[in-house]
């Protein structure tokens, strides 16, 4: 994929007041997400991998850097709704059918009522719950509210999916399911997704690329080429090739938590930049 | 992805009825039996009618006063209903512009509370004093100063507590403040403002009444109970007391209707989960 980036971070970094003296959530963050792309970040608790989401979609500000999507200044691109976000929680609301809630963006943006019906219909057909348009959000298994969460973040079509650990809150063999689902509506849409997860295998299994994270300040020390095929299914979770990557980002994240001052973090920083830039 | 799924409830209207006497059947038989119970007692014991009425006793009063007992009811629903409209009207907006406005809150509070500790006690003469002593208004105010109060508190809660995920959500879409208020804000606040509208048929009742204990026209539940037990016609006081806590059922069931009308989705999870 070239042309244009999708998302350019320059720069970036995140400094959270506190009574009890500043923390450096996020430094030095340079990052380039062509169209299309996978990109997941992964880190330890409080690396800052969704502060940097949230600054992605114009949540939060950055303290420093500039962050341009779509060519222009993330809070534009807010306005424009280039967004869809999905949470760890689907964020249903209960006082709307499964349906209802898929068309409120549709709503907010005043589009008309017919539109509005056939598109969110269309979007439940994509995550395949069009059975289930006319149920109340709680009458769902945990997994379903999590699709219709993704078909809801569709309706827009957005130029870029932010997911801050959508299925963290899964059992594993649901997870599983639902990442085979997500790279099919993936392929489908040819959105552009950041993904924020704990998980390994899920990175790896999901993305294009991977962006490992340290700790305190957060940064991005790796940045990994995930060379396997486009076409994934289960088969791929068994392939060499995927267990070398497995280890890969799990040696970059054991590398990232090393003590600061021996060097790790930082000669691996040169290298994420190097990739990046 | 195959999950067995409860159909979404849907029930015929004979099988509300049914299943609504199911739920009711042990109440009234508890009813019933406290009702035995009672009169037993005052038989066994020979109470004197002017220390306990047996039901019996109360009954025949309630048939013998009804035209009377009827007038005074109607007065005071009249008066009731009014605290209730003011009370609640206010407690909302205040509740509304609180929740929107946090230096408000912290200046308003203080006020709030303060009017919310002072007792009925100190209220009543107060407001005979400035509304009049006949005109009901003065009831209904006292009324509506006791419905305040929660309506106002869980109005704000209703508002506040959404869930910071939702706030980002809207955000993230630019949506607007009003979209969000009207959204999420207010269907989140809706339960927590039926809960207070529960208490505040109760308060406006108690209001009304004890209000009338301190000076009302004749025709009023609460001089009809002073009057009674003035005269020692203790049945007949009693008679109105059932009157007055049947004024407060019907109110509160009222109240539990309208909620399953605006919000069935809350009143269908509340079955099922």
């Amino acid at each position: 994929m070239t042309g244009a980036p999708v998302v350019e971070l320059v720069g970036v970094s995140k400094r959270f007041g506190g009574t009890a003296g500043a923390v450096d959530a996020l430094s030095g963050i340079d990052l380039r997400i062509d169209r299309g792309d996978f990109v997941s970040l992964i880190g330890p608790s409080g690396c800052g991998k969704s502060t940097l989401l949230r600054i992605v979609g114009d949540l939060i500000a950055p303290t420093t850097g500039n962050v341009t999507v779509n060519g222009k200044p993330a809070a534009r691109a807010r306005l424009d709704r280039d967004y869809g976000m999905v949470f760890q929680v689907p964020v249903l609301f209960d006082w709307r059918t499964v349906q209802k809630n898929v068309e409120l963006p549709l709503e907010i943006i005043g589009s008309p009522k017919s539109e509005r019906a056939a598109k969110a219909s269309a979007m439940l057909a994509l995550v395949e719950l069009s059975a289930f348009a006319g149920h109340r959000p709680w009458q769902l298994s945990g997994g379903m509210q999590q699709r219709v969460a993704i078909a809801r973040a569709l309706a827009l079509d957005p130029a870029i999916l932010l997911m801050d650990e959508p299925f963290g809150a899964l059992d594993e063999m649901t997870r599983e399911r639902m990442n085979i689902e997500l790279l099919r509506i993936w392929q489908r849409t040819g959105t552009t997704v950041i993904f924020v997860t704990h998980s390994i295998p899920e990175a790896v299994f999901l993305s294009t690329r991977v962006a490992v994270m340290s700790a305190r300040p957060g940064r991005i020390t790796h940045l990994i080429d995930i060379d396997l095929p486009r076409e994934r299914n289960v088969e791929t979770r068994e392939t060499e090739r995927y267990f070398e990557l497995v280890t890969e980002v799990r040696e970059a994240l054991r590398a990232g938590e090393a003590p600061v001052g021996d060097g790790g973090p930082a000669s691996a920083r040169v290298r994420a930049e190097g990739i990046a830039g | 992805m195959s999950v067995a799924l409860p159909e979404p409830p849907r029930r015929t209207a004979a099988a509300w009825v049914g299943s609504g006497i199911r739920d009711w059947l042990p109440a009234a038989a508890v009813f019933a039996g406290f009702l035995a119970f009672w009169e037993l007692l005052v038989v066994v014991f020979q109470i004197k009618q002017f220390i306990l009425p047996g039901p019996l006793a109360i009954a025949a009063a309630w048939r013998a006063e009804l035209p009377a007992l009827w007038s005074a009811t109607t007065y005071t629903v009249t008066e009731i209903l009014a605290g209730l409209a003011i009370g609640v009207t206010a407690g909302i907006l205040a509740g509304v512009l609180t929740a929107r406005f946090v230096a408000l809150r912290e200046s308003l509070m203080p006020f709030a509370i303060a009017a919310n500790s002072v007792p009925i006690l100190a209220f009543a003469p107060i407001f005979n004093n400035w509304f009049g002593i006949a005109n009901p208004l003065s009831k209904a105010m006292i009324a509506a100063v006791l419905c305040f109060f929660p309506v106002m508190i869980n109005t704000v809660r209703g508002l506040i507590s959404v869930q910071p995920a939702a706030l980002e959500l809207m955000r993230s879409y630019a949506a607007g403040e009003m979209e969000v208020f009207r959204r999420v804000r207010v269907p989140n606040a809706l339960p927590f403002v039926f809960t207070a509208l529960r208490l505040a048929t109760t308060l406006a009742t108690i209001g009304a009444v004890v209000g009338e204990y301190f000076g009302a026209p004749k025709v009023s539940l609460g001089q009809y109970v002073a009057t009674s037990f003035g005269y020692l016609s203790v049945e007949n006081a009693w008679a109105a007391i059932v009157f007055t806590a049947a004024i407060g059922i019907t109110l509160y069931l009222l109240v539990v209707l309208l909620e399953r009308l605006v919000m069935p989705w809350y009143t269908a999870q509340a079955q099922v989960t």
